[in-house]
């Protein structure tokens, strides 16, 4: 290739002003070192082994064929195991035999096309370096003029600058065109207030608390000290939308010593003899609160390791969120099942805009 | 088969019953589409060939993998959250209520041949693919590609980088298993922790309360049809640009500003770049026929109460779980009478400034340099060393997000506790980037002074030579004027000069920019000269 002039590069900051044959603006000033090296130009091509040797372009020749060849039987193998390693219903090893072998002759078969291919470019195929000259970007002079011809004709012939009446009244159909579909959104979600959803679960006044998920009743006392359980709502079940209202209504229930509890006046009879009962959903971004350390009587959040203390009405101790888990109150029936009071005294799970 | 070679050696007179049919074929084709042109233009077009231009290529390649293993999940996918009773062949989860979305990806996986390959490629390649478009990113910002004419498809590309996340969030929520499902539901939270509208925005992008039933169909819809539509016309936008702008080069001996270097699309490039497209699509279904990814069936029907720990989403979802993690205790006030929830909107905030500081970086460095000219030449990252520094904190910010994602499992692993890993990392998010700032500076100008030591000297040889006077001395490898040139091509620049404008006065703007001139540019090594190497050639 020729050597493309080098002596451009003594003053680096002008080679594109040679370019363009145009003044461009360096911005900062660029220091050009005195006596700077010359761009040598480009170095001889290499020799390989195969431009000099024709049986080792022989062998290279084979190489790639041969590879091409591994292809072929790696596509036959891949479809033949496809048919005598089928999937045999409840065999775990047998899908995993069908994925694995499949897999290892669809790749295969990719693998060699490719090393084929690059193997071919590299040794077989015509070496060295080519050179193209870049143009520069922006349009040449005449050009740009012609293209703006092109606008000042059609603003011209259309009379869209001068037609101020028609321009205007464009415009502001064409921004006004789309708010229909912007509206027709609205039908995304149901007619109901989000709000009012938000703010009230399925718990209510003698609804029993259920072991999830064998949706059992729970006797206090089953709770012994130190257990956790995770608790659903009895009317749960009959709700139409179970996974909406159990996405709210989810509790962890345990027992604690009496004494151990911190408990405010107005929470006096939420707890049952120490049994206490929070929402699951955390206060945070809504993750279910599902990890309880026994000794230290706190909640850790696994997604983003907010802690609750529990013994202290499930406060803030680490991590992002900032409002303690709702406590549901509690008591038990006449059969000695536990039942809740009352619905959560507040909206459960993340913030909203509308809570407070 | 015929190589190259042996078609140039033996040119036949009379056209074989091949070549005119090849004639024929071409010849209507040209009579109906000009397409000689077209390959008359682009055929022989030259690319530059060097191992860091390949991680574009693997984002590409590893996007038509996605494309193809993803059409086959649709045949058999159902994008419903009907309740069903899973009556597959998986044994320990038979007769359990699930959704068809979560029954019909077990089905893919257990009862369809080839349907767990399918769906393990298109994960794995989803992963390769965010994973190269980051590197090739990384590439593009550190040599300084993003420089004029280039600003634009660094828009565009970053622009891919977000619609491949998005791409890859949607369809991990499709399977609606316990793991995505967990995932949508921090999404929820996060909508609902916008002001004003969060309740709404969430309420219309469940289709009512969370979970609801419709949003596995409508992420279905996004994650098949709009986002892919955008994507590919993005990426053929991205490579349309840079066919016109032509690819950038490294400093060599003769490569200049004005020309390409490298090799012809047909019929060199053409066969390494083809080549390469089977390697990577080779190589993806290699890993997914050996490694499980994504085992939903491990995980269960989406569930609001059970999760389980150590829960982790897809890499690339990760900084931003970090910057949830984070965020500083108690940042959640009422306000007139509204609930503020500035733990949930501070890493919104903060990671929406990241992303907007990395999409508009080649303007704000094209005005503090003020540097108008076209650059086609590379930077070796050593030679533009502020850039150099202000990426490496931003690698730093963003890994330290990154590794918060894992801050339980760091805890779990090497028996610390988590506060004391979510106060080292906050702790890092801020003192991070600011000593990987002055250290990668700092290294990129010792590297410039061991490039100028070479250039001027060469590298030392290890043969000691004692002198007739006793004195000991090292023999140096003189470098020949190839090696020396990829040292000393690079552009040295001054810090702006504050200069009064055509009416004498200096404008607070030109300060400003005189001061973050002063801050790019002061720190440089200047390129060796010939004057230097000559003067200086008794010395060894």
């Amino acid at each position: 290739m020729a050597q493309h002039d080098g002596d451009d590069l003594t003053a680096a900051g002008t080679e594109l002003d040679t370019l363009t044959h145009r003044h461009v603006s360096v911005g900062t000033a660029v220091a050009v070192p005195s006596g700077a090296f010359t761009n040598p130009g480009t170095p001889p091509d290499r020799i390989r082994a195969t431009d000099l040797d024709p049986r080792k372009d022989k062998t290279a020749e084979r190489r790639v064929g041969g590879l091409f060849l591994l292809s072929i039987a790696a596509s036959i193998f891949a479809i033949v195991a496809y048919i005598i390693f089928p999937i045999i219903p409840g065999n775990l090893s047998s899908v995993r035999l069908n994925n694995m072998l499949l897999g290892v002759g669809i790749s295969l078969a990719l693998i060699s096309i490719g090393l084929g291919s690059i193997y071919w470019a590299k040794n077989l195929m015509k070496d060295g370096e080519w050179e193209e000259h870049r143009h520069p970007t922006r349009g040449s002079e005449e050009t740009r003029a012609a293209a703006v011809e092109v606008f000042r004709l059609g603003n011209e012939e259309s009379g869209f600058g001068r037609r101020t009446l028609i321009r205007n009244s464009l415009i502001g159909a064409l921004v006004v065109s789309p708010l229909p579909a912007v509206v027709m959104f609205r039908d995304l979600a149901p007619a109901a207030d989000p709000v009012a959803l938000l703010k009230k679960t399925v718990w209510d006044k003698n609804v029993r608390l259920m072991r999830d998920p064998s949706n059992t009743p729970i006797k206090a006392s089953d709770v012994t000290l130190g257990s956790v359980f995770h608790v659903i709502p009895e009317t749960l079940a009959d709700s139409p939308d179970f996974l909406e209202e159990k996405a709210k209504a989810a509790v962890l229930l345990m027992r604690l010593k009496p004494e151990d509890l911190h408990v405010s006046p107005e929470r006096k009879d939420w707890n049952y003899q120490g049994i206490i009962a929070y929402s699951k959903i955390c206060t945070h971004v809504g993750c279910p609160v599902a990890l309880a350390e026994q000794h230290t009587h706190h909640l850790l959040c696994p997604c983003h390791q907010s802690q609750f203390d529990i013994s202290h009405e499930a406060k803030v101790i680490f991590g992002p969120a900032k409002r303690p888990l709702p406590q549901l109150p509690i008591t038990v029936d006449a059969e000695g099942y536990l039942i809740a009071r009352s619905d959560f005294h507040e909206p459960v799970g993340p913030s909203f805009w509308e809570r407070s | 088969m015929t190589t190259v070679q042996d078609s140039t050696k033996t040119p036949s007179a009379t056209p074989s019953k091949g070549s005119r049919f090849t004639g024929a074929v071409a010849n209507y084709l040209d009579e109906r589409t000009s397409i000689s042109g077209i390959t008359k233009e682009l055929g022989r077009k030259i690319f530059p060939d060097h191992w860091s231009f390949m991680l574009g290529e693997v984002a590409l390649y590893s996007f038509i993998a996605i494309l193809l293993s993803g059409t086959f999940l649709t045949f058999f996918f159902e994008p419903t959250m009907t309740q069903v009773h899973y009556d597959g062949s998986y044994v320990p989860l038979k007769g359990i209520e699930m959704s068809a979305a979560y029954a019909s990806s077990l089905d893919i996986s257990f009862d369809i041949r080839g349907g767990l390959l399918m769906r393990q490629v298109h994960h794995w390649a989803a992963l390769l693919f965010v994973a190269a478009i980051g590197l090739h990113m990384l590439r593009v910002f550190f040599n300084g590609s993003f420089r004029k004419p280039r600003e634009l498809n660094w828009v565009i590309g970053f622009t891919l980088f977000i619609l491949a996340m998005a791409e890859g969030f949607t369809g991990y929520s499709l399977p609606d298993d316990l793991l995505s499902g967990n995932g949508l539901r921090i999404i929820d939270g996060m909508l609902k922790g916008v002001p004003l509208a969060g309740t709404w925005i969430s309420y219309l992008f469940f289709g009512g309360e969370f979970p609801g039933e419709v949003i596995v169909p409508r992420l279905y819809s996004l994650h098949i049809l709009l986002l892919p539509a955008i994507l590919v016309a993005a990426l053929g936008l991205h490579l349309l640009l840079m066919v016109i702008n032509k690819h950038t080069q490294y400093a060599a001996a003769g490569r200049t500003n004005e020309n390409v270097v490298g090799v012809p699309i047909m019929p060199n490039f053409a066969a390494k770049a083809g080549g390469f497209f089977f390697v990577v699509f080779g190589v993806i279904v290699l890993i997914a026929s050996f490694f499980t990814i994504n085992p939903i069936w491990n995980y269960g029907p989406y569930d609001p109460s059970p999760i389980s720990a150590g829960t982790q989403p897809d890499w690339y979802i990760g900084f931003l779980d970090g910057a949830l993690r984070l965020v500083p205790p108690g940042l959640e006030f009422v306000l007139w009478g509204h609930t503020w929830s500035f733990n949930i909107l501070l890493p919104m905030i903060v990671i929406g400034i990241f992303i907007v500081l990395v999409i508009i970086y080649p303007f704000i460095e094209a005005w503090i340099t003020g540097d108008k000219r076209e650059h086609h030449i590379t930077e070796r990252p050593r030679n533009a060393p502020t850039r150099t520094a202000i990426g490496a904190a931003g690698v730093t910010f963003y890994a330290v997000l990154w590794a918060a994602a894992g801050s339980d499992i760091i805890a779990t692993h090497f028996h610390l506790t988590i506060e004391a890993v979510t106060h080292t990392l906050q702790a890092l998010l801020i003192l991070g980037p600011i000593i990987a700032y002055f250290v990668a500076k700092r290294i990129c100008l010792a590297l410039q002074k061991k490039d100028r030591e070479i250039a001027l000297h060469g590298y030392e040889s290890g043969r000691m030579i004692r002198l007739p006077g006793g004195q000991y001395e090292e023999v140096h490898r003189e470098l020949n004027d190839y090696e020396r040139w990829r040292l000393v091509d690079y552009i040295d620049y001054k810090p702006l000069m504050v200069r009064p404008d055509a009416r004498g006065r200096i404008s607070p703007m030109q300060r400003v920019r005189a001061v973050f001139s002063r801050w790019f540019f002061e720190d440089r090594i200047s390129p060796a000269t010939r004057a230097e190497l000559e003067s200086g050639e008794g010395h060894h």
